[in-house]
């Protein structure tokens, strides 16, 4: 474990990806991540390793999905408008079987929205995106220090299922300093790269990396295995953290920073009396069902609560399945709540049940 | 103990950075910190602020709502924070630049006259350090020469000197 | 018995998909050749695009990587990036480089990226059966030019050599034909200098292939051939754009 530093969220993931053996990352400016492109900038050439600015957030992503396709670890990082951009390369990464580490740094939208923190992106993270069916890997850190652990880990979870992995915070968590350290990187794990084109020195047949499939029984075939490459990720790499919940009446559900907005209202809560707990949900995609369903046992109601008009909350009320109320509260278009405002919500439910 | 600052000025005042020697301060002695900067088209001249929390638990949300110390180093910060600090709290702020027009009776107005003093004292870009000086020594957030140990680590490893004028400025701005 | 002729060892051996008298198949035969002759197969990552030359990824033996329509410079970036002492090449038609691709490739070009681009130009979109493309010549009927192609409404065709010889990365940048044997040969020196430049890491190498497309010219390949050099050649001279490798420059 090294010394802790003070370190701004951006700037974390890049270090956090250097350190998990990361040698090449495409990037475009945008705020409110360009940090991780400045970053990548300067350290990037001090590990020999390659940092190169894109035309434009299309071309960075298919640059990753080139340099994914010879077996190595790529990243690429945008915000908002950026990763919509990228939509088409994500569809063919996924179609094509390749790992790599897409970061976004959410801001309003639609369109060019604004540039404060929100996290209206959920759907297009979690629900596809891009075409076909496909899923990417979404992972949500609320913590600078988690930012560096999730980072480590999704170069993992992308090289063991061969599928690309988003880490989605939001402008605060990429703006935000706090304490961090980063784990000495497990290099000893490797992984089955025998697919990758990396040449064949004449020694091999050769590899194709490819999402076309022309005969709808073998691409049907393909999508099937997939999916249960995604079933396997839902059993094994689902997570989630709860507080709180096993007495809980009122169960909120927040993810990324706006989780720790909803803690601080939940301790309040409790101060007053009022049995709060909170879910977060660290993987967005597989979504933490188990964790809402025993919760959803003993609860009278959930709130989710977003930085969206309301996109987790779906997923919330499909895991609740009917047993009690899901309500929602949200702020969107870069407008990050209170505590305050979220324990008024709270207040308002409990006067309900 | 938890202390949640907003700091706020203009860009190029220092703002970010003495929000940075807390948050740093608070780190190396370990405490648990968060620095949440604004952020947006800004530039010098434009205004510039960030939250700072030290806590001996886990912080929640690293926005700042109730400030038990808010630092204005221009009017417009000391308009738009004045109703931020929390009851009991502390309003510092840079009296050669801010004319004052308190609204409160359940707050600490503390005004230093950091920008002219620092310029007299040939110090003119160091009105933040002046001013955090006083901060440090009224909160007593951290004992001084905790404050200069970490302001070892912030100086540039290239300027050394820069070190003696900014612990120079805290001192002058402390003895205030 | 001698062997008096073969398949290139780097042209898999496999049917194409390729219509008759279609001239991909004289041109993957030229790549193939250049690659045996270099040595490069076992070096080689080919990047195929979106078009007709979609399935080429079947067809050359080396490991071929698939690009999304239009991204094969930038895909084949990332390959040479993450492999710079090894040798890529994308495979392109008209729409998939100058239309959909076209910032992809002037930026592959301008950074003097060390590939290798075999630009295939038959003024058509192949794979959807014939509709305009931005190398259609002017008045040109296609599908979606069903009253030839007007300059009012559809401007006028795009100079792939002429357009990256302008850029500063680009170190080769020559118009072949694959019309006749003399310019066959020609096609052939011109891939082959393109494929040893990139071993010499020159820069950026771009070939243009002026080839036919007789199913949705309606044309027999005869036709095409002549409809090649009396319509195509006039917009698009053979010849060398830009050689860095040239005496004198």
């Amino acid at each position: 474990m090294s010394e802790k530093v003070l370190m701004k969220g951006n700037e974390a993931i890049a270090e956090a990806a250097i350190r998990s053996g990361c040698k090449l990352f495409f990037g475009y400016p945008i705020t409110p991540q360009t940090e991780v492109s400045a970053y990548m900038s300067k350290r990037m050439p001090q590990v020999d390793g390659l940092y190169l600015q894109a035309e434009s957030e299309v071309a960075a992503i298919n640059m990753v999905y080139g340099a994914a396709s010879t077996g190595a670890r790529a990243m690429t990082s945008s915000s908002s408008p950026g990763i919509s951009l990228k939509q088409e390369g994500l569809s063919y990464i996924a179609g094509a079987d390749l790992p790599c580490v897409i970061i976004n740094i959410v801001r309003g939208g639609p369109g060019l929205g604004g540039i404060q923190p929100a996290q209206s992106d959920y759907f297009q993270a979690t629900k596809g995106g891009g075409h076909g069916d496909y899923h990417l890997v979404v992972l949500a850190p609320s913590t600078i220090q988690e930012c560096v652990d999730l980072t480590y880990k999704a170069f993992d979870i992308a090289d063991e299922y061969r599928v690309p992995v988003m880490i989605m915070g939001d402008g605060m968590l990429g703006q935000m300093m706090e304490p961090v350290s980063f784990p000495e990187h497990d290099d000893s794990v490797t992984f089955d790269k025998s697919w990758a084109c990396s040449t064949t020195g004449m020694k091999r047949k050769k590899n194709i990396v490819n999402s076309l499939y022309i005969n709808p029984d073998e691409l049907e075939n393909l999508v099937w295995e997939r999916q249960k490459r995604y079933d396997l990720i839902t059993e094994k790499e689902t997570r989630a953290e709860s507080f709180f919940c096993d007495d809980a009446d009122i169960v909120l559900v927040a993810y990324g920073t706006i989780a720790r907005v909803a803690m601080n209202a939940v301790k309040k809560a409790r101060a007053m009396g009022i049995k709060a707990g909170l879910i977060r949900p660290i993987t967005l995609w597989p979504f933490p069902e188990k964790e809402i369903q025993k919760a959803a046992a003993t609860a009278k109601s959930f709130l989710s609560v977003e930085m969206s008009t309301g996109q987790m909350v779906e997923d919330v009320k499909l895991a609740v399945n009917g047993k009690c109320p899901v309500e929602f509260y949200g702020r969107t278009g870069g407008v990050v709540p209170v505590p305050q405002e979220i324990l008024d919500k709270i207040v308002e439910m409990s006067k309900k049940l | 103990m938890q202390k949640e600052f907003i700091i706020s000025g203009f860009g190029g005042q220092g703002i970010l950075f003495i929000g940075k020697l807390l948050a740093y301060t608070g780190m190396k002695n370990n405490y648990q910190v968060s620095w949440l900067p604004s952020y947006g088209p800004e530039m010098r001249g434009g205004t510039a602020s960030c939250n700072v929390i030290i806590s001996d638990d886990a912080i929640g949300s690293p926005l700042v709502t109730e400030a038990t110390e808010v630092i204005a180093m221009n009017s417009p910060s000391f308009v738009k924070f004045e109703q931020s600090v929390a009851p009991g709290g502390t309003l510092y702020y840079d009296s050669s630049l801010v004319s004052p027009n308190p609204t409160r009776t359940d707050i600490t107005y503390i005004g230093v006259e950091a920008t002219k003093l620092a310029t007299e004292m040939g110090m003119g870009k160091l009105a933040n350090m002046f001013l955090i000086g006083k901060v440090l020594k009224e909160s007593k957030v951290f004992e001084m020469d905790v404050i200069f140990e970490a302001l070892k680590g912030l100086v540039p490893a290239k300027k050394p000197e820069l070190y003696d004028l900014n612990k120079k400025a805290i001192e002058a701005g402390a003895n205030l | 018995m001698s062997i008096v002729f073969e398949k290139p060892h780097a042209l898999s051996d496999v049917g194409f998909h390729y219509c008759p008298g279609c001239t991909h198949g004289i041109v993957h035969r030229l790549v193939a050749e250049v690659l045996d002759e270099l040595k490069l197969e076992g070096e080689t990552v080919g990047v195929a695009s979106v078009g007709c030359s979609v399935f080429s990824y079947n067809y050359f033996e080396c490991d071929m990587v698939q690009a999304a329509h239009g991204r094969a410079p930038a895909v084949a970036t990332g390959v040479k990036r993450a492999n710079p002492d090894k040798v890529v090449f994308t495979y392109q038609g008209d729409g998939d480089l100058l239309a959909i691709g076209t910032a992809e490739t002037i930026h592959a070009a301008t950074r003097g990226e060390n590939i290798t681009v075999v630009f295939i130009n038959n003024c058509i979109y192949g794979m959807t059966g014939g509709q305009m493309a931005p190398t259609s010549l002017v008045g040109q009927v296609t599908q979606t030019t069903p009253y030839g192609r007007k300059i009012e409404t559809q401007g006028w065709p795009i100079n792939g050599c002429e357009l990256v010889s302008q850029l500063e990365g680009t170190a080769l940048a020559q118009r072949v034909a694959v019309n006749n044997v003399k310019n066959i040969r020609e096609a052939k020196a011109a891939i082959k200098k393109a494929f040893t430049y990139q071993t010499e890491k020159k820069g950026f190498t771009f070939v243009e292939v002026l080839s036919t497309c007789p199913t949705n010219w309606g044309l027999s390949p005869q036709e095409s051939m002549k409809w090649m050099e009396e319509n195509m050649m006039p917009q698009y001279p053979l010849g060398v754009y830009k050689d860095k490798g040239a005496k004198g420059e």
